[in-house]
């Protein structure tokens, strides 16, 4: 009896409005926790999944690391005793590796050199290059692109899909602006092409166009890449 | 020991090897001890413009495949008793040699000779990387062609990342002064802002230099013109190489007379 008790402090099964909340203890075993859930599923015989479908299940999980097959194998358990889907798996750590990839994204790269044709410079996060980038050469970031010099080759912000990227330039005379999956080339049109490229940003408004303008106006667009500062 | 330069520019016909030999022939003049090398194997062209084709008997290829020794396939200069030539050879092509080999070759010539001047062929691929491979320092050569500018910047990136290369050195050839300043072609300051390295020198298009390469004679031995003159100041910068501060000085000092000259003419 007591050994019992002492198992089920293990899973706690909290019902709310969106679904099934679990709490799961992270100090014992998984192979504890798998037995105790058969255990509990089996007292509770399911009588929602033919009515309403799949059931959501968010676990909460502590400090336990789980990787994406143990969380498989953790749904298999489930979908044995009754229709579910887990939702969403709430976790106080994660590896390292995951750690690092989102430092990675999150961090700012800077470099001092002229990218020329044919290269291509290529960071996780937000780049500041201080030098050109000349005709024929890329420039590519998962954030923010930032140049010190002239832009006068392709520059690709947000190339794993942020269409919250901006490209700013001291002087923009692009070959290609790209911002996310969306490109733009500069007007064929020569005319044009001597003025206003100076201190400029290139950003995707609501409609996912790319538009162009003065760097002043950045605050306004992006406010969220300035910090709160008192002058 | 001599100081290997590798004439290079990535784009073809923009006269490298007419660079080549007139950098060399302005070099010989100033008394130093100069060899030219032809690494285009397959399409040498710089014995022709020396005056030089028909004294070949060996070249490149036979020295790096040991055929015979590398005093024999140097051609001494019908003019000058300092200059001499290793062509290429003919009818190999340019997987015939190995950058290591060329860099070995360079190496042993260097004990020798005061400069070796490289004649690189067009492109980046095994041509380009023997030439390079035992180059100590590179002069890129540019038109004020877009398209030449644009080959131009590739292959400075390229010789960025050579370990062994110094950064390299620009000359704009062929310069059409009508045209620079009536905006109908690029001009020095964009290109060099552009390329964004230190200019070596500037050489006027010129009759007289086609003139003279299809006689075999490089047009840096005639002291009256524009474009020879251009190869000797050229071949004095690199001299004055020797001394860092003195060289900076001098490329600022000639490009603010360029402009001054360009000035005057428009």
């Amino acid at each position: 009896m007591t050994s019992k008790q002492r198992k089920a402090q293990h899973v706690i099964i909290k019902g709310t409005k969106d679904g099934l909340t679990l709490l799961l203890d992270d100090q014992c075993s998984l192979d504890a926790l798998i037995h105790e859930l058969q255990d509990k599923l089996s007292e509770h015989p399911d009588t929602t999944s033919n009515v309403h479908g799949p059931v959501k299940v968010k676990l909460v999980i502590g400090k336990r690391y789980l990787d994406d097959i143990q969380i498989k194998e953790l749904e298999n358990t489930f979908s044995k005793e009754m229709n579910v889907i887990i939702d969403e798996v709430d976790s106080e750590v994660m590896t390292k590796a995951d750690a690092e990839e989102m430092k990675q994204n999150n961090q700012m790269t800077r470099i001092v050199k002229f990218i020329r044709s044919g290269q291509v410079l290529e960071v996780k996060g937000d780049i500041i290059l201080i030098g050109d980038v000349n005709p024929g050469a890329t420039v590519k970031a998962t954030g923010n692109i930032y140049i010190l010099g002239r832009l006068r080759g392709v520059a690709h912000a947000g190339f794993t899909g942020n269409e919250e990227a901006v490209i700013c330039a001291s002087s923009m005379t692009p070959s290609q602006l790209r911002i996310a999956s969306i490109i733009r080339r500069p007007p064929e049109n020569k005319e044009n092409e001597t003025t206003g490229q100076e201190m400029e940003c290139a950003y995707l408004n609501e409609e996912n166009e790319m538009l162009i303008d003065k760097l002043q106006k950045l605050s306004s667009i992006r406010p969220n890449l300035t910090m709160d500062i008192d002058l | 020991m001599g100081e290997a330069i590798v004439v290079t520019s990535g784009k073809g016909g923009v006269g490298k090897t007419t660079t080549t030999a007139n950098i060399g022939t302005a070099l010989a003049l100033t008394g130093k001890k100069v060899c030219l090398v032809d690494t285009d194997i397959g399409l040498r062209n710089l014995d022709v413009v020396m005056g030089l084709e028909n004294r070949i008997i060996y070249d490149l290829v036979d020295v790096v495949e040991e055929n015979c020794r590398l005093q024999q396939a140097l051609i001494k200069d019908k003019r000058f008793d300092c200059l001499y030539l290793l062509p290429a050879a003919q009818t190999k092509d340019k997987s015939a040699v190995e950058p290591e080999q060329v860099k070995k070759l360079i190496h042993e010539l260097k004990q020798d000779f005061d400069y070796i001047l490289i004649d690189c062929p067009a492109g980046i691929e095994q041509g380009y990387k023997n030439a390079v491979a035992g180059a100590d320092q590179a002069i890129v050569v540019t038109t004020p062609e877009i398209s030449s500018v644009r080959d131009a910047d590739r292959i400075i990136g390229l010789l960025e990342k050579e370990e062994n290369v110094a950064s390299p050195k620009l000359v704009i050839n062929r310069i059409r002064n009508h045209m620079m300043v009536n905006g109908e072609s690029m001009d020095v300051e964009e290109i060099v802002s552009i390329l964004a390295i230190d200019l070596l020198g500037i050489v006027v298009d010129d009759d007289d230099v086609i003139k003279s390469s299809n006689n075999g004679e490089p047009v840096a031995l005639d002291p009256k013109c524009k474009a020879s003159i251009a190869y000797r100041n050229i071949a004095r910068r690199i001299n004055g190489e020797t001394v860092p501060l003195m060289s900076l000085e001098d490329q600022t000092g000639v490009f603010k007379k360029m402009k001054k000259f360009l000035g005057i003419r428009g």
